[in-house]
């Protein structure tokens, strides 16, 4: 039986694994290649690893990154943050990542999708989609629609509206070529109060690919729920695995317990 | 292990990633897109990931006859993923790129009633006696990505469920497929690689 996934969420900047609220006030957690290494042994599915600074002079530092981190991992490494044209997909591919998660650069030139998966196959491709929230009242002081359930794809990690609904998107880039659609709420991220299972299950009903929640794991428990009522194949988390809150293989005993089918041990 | 593997570049594998993994167990690997090499080399692994039609790159490069040659004197040979697939006459995601057809079989797409492509970790249910899953216990998880897949044979050593059954090892005399990543399928998958290196 096809198992549900835990991915371990690494947000690096200058080479080291940062973790912040909302996608602000960042704390060091640690060296990325030693957290990917103590996470796939307690039991992670898969690693990803997000730039989350991703200027000019950090690529060089990332690529090298990524090469540390790649060498001693055996399953699954996706990298995101920053990739804005084929070449830059062909240098993180090349430091050794099998997938690249794309965002900013996809919205802006979703043709960036069907390039890139041209090259490498769909399964190379995730495409990551920030969703921000308006309610009536923004959407009608900002002249947009951006649909009922005013979720609003964001850009430039997390900064930049582009009036563009989380859904239409999600499809669209299913459409082009992504092999899989990660999905962060950002109402949730950082909080620790559970996942977006309400836009996770929209989203996974939507597309035909599988769909990776992200942003407010903080118990066994929100797993659990973002996997029945979510209906997400994988969920990303990064801090409360970090810190210790619960190691992978805890959570995926409880997981188990609960009847949802996840690879342990292993 | 002494044996040399060559890991055939066809401009569309993660010959990188297959490449690191044989390394990690200590073996000794060239990646290589020549004819010439293949003659030579003491085992052959074609890696995959993408679509069949870069199997037809093959044949570009002049690569289906030494292979086919090679293997008809016994050099073990194991295909991953796509390159599992081309082991078969042929796969429906490109109709018109002929396989290697060392196994009388078409590859052919997921039913519609599953998501695809089926991304994840499942388990291998063991068909038959296996050389190359020496020591893997039956249910054991292994990572896959793939929109088509090979049906049952009876070269099948291991199937999987996902939408019915399909054939995740392949293994017949000196050839192997997998259609799993062996080099995504942690502590295990290096097993099963170390197992096709002490062949």
């Amino acid at each position: 039986m096809l198992t549900k996934r835990i991915i371990a969420c690494l947000d690096v900047t200058a080479g080291r694994v940062v973790k912040g609220t909302q996608f602000l006030n960042l704390r060091d957690a640690g060296d990325p290649a030693e957290l990917a290494r103590a996470h796939t042994a307690s039991g992670a599915d898969e690693i990803v690893l997000l730039d989350i600074s991703a200027t000019h002079e950090g690529r060089t530092t990332l690529l090298d990154t990524v090469r540390r981190t790649a060498r001693g991992l055996f399953i699954p490494f996706t990298v995101g943050g920053g990739i804005r044209t084929l070449d830059d997909a062909t240098a993180v591919f090349d430091a050794g990542a099998d997938k690249i998660s794309i965002n900013s650069a996809a919205v802006a030139d979703p043709e960036l999708i069907e390039t890139i998966a041209a090259r490498y196959g769909s399964q190379a491709v995730v495409v990551a989609i920030d969703a921000g929230f308006h309610t009536e009242l923004t959407q009608s002081l900002n002249n947009i629609d951006v649909g009922f359930d005013g979720a609003e794809v964001m850009t430039s990690g997390g900064r930049r509206p582009t009036g563009r609904k989380v859904i239409d998107w999600a499809a669209e880039a299913e459409r082009r070529g992504a092999g899989e659609i990660l999905l962060t709420s950002m109402r949730k991220d950082g909080t620790r109060s559970g996942f977006d299972c309400e836009l996770t299950s929209r989203v996974a009903q939507t597309v035909r690919i599988p769909v990776i929640a992200s942003g407010g794991a903080g118990s066994a428990q929100h797993f659990v729920e973002v996997f029945t009522n979510g209906r997400a194949d994988a969920a990303l988390a990064a801090s409360i695995f970090h810190f210790g809150v619960h190691s992978v293989g805890e959570l995926k005993e409880t997981l188990q317990s609960n009847g949802i089918p996840v690879r342990w041990p292993c | 292990m002494s044996a040399q593997i060559a890991i055939l570049d066809y401009h569309a594998g993660n010959m990188a990633s297959v490449q690191k993994a044989f390394e990690h167990l200590g073996a000794n690997v060239i990646i290589t897109s020549s004819p010439m090499d293949v003659c030579r080399t003491g085992k052959i692994v074609l890696p995959g990931v993408g679509h069949f039609d870069s199997t037809r790159t093959l044949d570009a490069l002049g690569l289906r006859e030494p292979v086919l040659d090679a293997i008809s004197t016994d050099t073990p040979f194991l295909g991953i993923c796509v390159g599992m697939q081309w082991m078969y006459n042929g796969s429906v995601e490109a109709p018109e790129v002929a396989g290697l057809r060392l196994i009388d079989a078409e590859c052919i797409r997921f039913p519609a009633e599953v998501k695809s492509p089926h991304v994840g970790w499942n388990t291998l249910q063991k068909t038959g006696e296996s050389k190359l899953l020496a020591g893997v216990a039956n249910g054991s998880y292994v990572y896959f990505t793939h929109s088509y897949r090979a049906p049952v044979t009876s070269d099948c050593v291991a199937a999987t469920e996902y939408g019915g059954k399909f054939a995740a090892t392949v293994e017949r005399g000196n050839i192997f497929g997998v259609q799993f990543h062996p080099e995504k399928s942690g502590e295990l998958g290096l097993q099963i690689l170390r197992n096709f290196c002490e062949l």
